[in-house]
């Protein structure tokens, strides 16, 4: 009951502190010094259409070697922490078959969301979406296909190395960008091209779909090895 | 708009924090994690937001010359998305965890794991 009237007080404070911050919020009427400069240079400096993608990739691109590496991390640990000590004992029970529709849908859908996935992170400079997001989509045919069939097992060792090639690549750009542009993971590496057109923003849109691939794979990896603590 | 996400994130925040305090199972208590962590984002989203303006994204409908005044600040945009993939890659260590830990004591009850509690 303490315990109870404990939280109840907590919320209650960090609600107080969450009201006052809403009630204090003026929305600003135009963009502050960063988002200005952000807006008017990114056009010009690096051929982008996409904003958010020029500040993921280039501005902050060393954030997101961060963010990449954070989750080459949790993948890693991921499966150290499943792969040990697992028995490998076969299945106790039967798993019923998945059913026609979710077969004969999986099969129609697989490729379908692999080609979107693609799409989604070979555009990220043009249009809403990056390699995040796309990386995220190309999983999610993974994820199709392990509900279809629970016991379906993707090759470690294919994971692994488009993971690391796509890592390798994203760094060698990287430092690409030291050598002949103004410093690591600068774009302008190659021109920078018709804006608004596919082969524009220089290495930007590369460097975004080996992100899109790496995350996919790490992301598939991680669901690979949750699926596969249904056979222990 | 603006007033109502905020509003909105603040809430689920609460909401959250309140399921990971008082339930014992760990599920619930990730997927209260998870409610928060939405909730941080639509807030740190909605600071971003401007009345008015499109998304920070340049083409014919928004040129070149008048972004600054057309489109909303991009930055908690990009934040944001640096956010929701580490929260997916922290739900995921959690949930690693609470299987390894049924696999260990055979309960998903926290109040059962006293092993660093004395």
């Amino acid at each position: 009951m303490i315990r109870r009237f404990a939280v109840f007080l907590l919320l209650l404070g960090l609600g107080a502190i969450f009201a006052d911050l809403l009630l204090g919020y003026t929305p600003s009427e135009e963009l502050n010094l960063t988002a200005r400069y952000y807006a008017e240079h990114t056009a010009q400096d690096l051929g982008a259409a996409n904003i958010v993608t020029a500040i993921v990739v280039t501005y902050r691109g060393l954030d997101t070697l961060g963010e990449v590496t954070v989750l080459f991390l949790t993948a890693t640990i991921i499966g150290m922490v499943l792969a040990r000590g697992r028995k490998h004992r076969a299945l106790q029970r039967q798993l019923p078959a998945a059913g026609e529709l979710l077969t004969t849908g999986s099969r129609l859908l697989v490729p379908l969301i692999l080609l979107l996935g693609v799409y989604v992170f070979v555009n990220g400079h043009l249009t809403p979406g990056g390699g995040f997001q796309g990386g995220a989509i190309v999983a999610s045919a993974a994820l199709l296909l392990l509900l279809t069939d629970p016991l379906k097992r993707f090759s470690h060792r294919l994971i692994a190395v488009m993971e690391s090639v796509s890592g390798l690549f994203f760094i060698g750009l990287g430092v690409l960008g030291l050598v002949y542009a103004g410093g690591f993971l600068d774009s302008r590496v190659l021109p920078n091209g018709a804006f608004g057109t596919l082969f524009s923003a220089g290495v930007m849109p590369i460097i975004y779909s080996f992100i899109g691939l790496k995350v996919g794979a790490e992301f598939t990896s991680m669901l690979t090895h949750l699926a596969e603590t249904e056979q222990s | 708009m603006d007033w109502i996400a905020m509003a909105t994130g603040f809430i689920l925040i609460l909401m959250g924090l309140y399921g990971a305090l008082t339930n014992r199972n760990i599920l619930r208590i990730i997927v209260s994690f998870s409610v928060a962590n939405t909730g941080v984002n639509l807030v740190l989203v909605a600071v971003g937001y401007m009345r008015g303006r499109t998304a920070p994204i340049l083409d014919e409908a928004v040129p070149m010359a008048d972004a600054v005044t057309r489109i909303i600040d991009p930055l908690p945009q990009a934040l944001v998305l640096t956010a929701i993939v580490i929260g997916l890659g922290v739900t995921a260590l959690m949930l690693t965890y609470a299987y390894k830990l049924y696999e260990e004591k055979g309960t998903l009850d926290i109040s059962k794991c006293r092993d660093l509690k004395w």
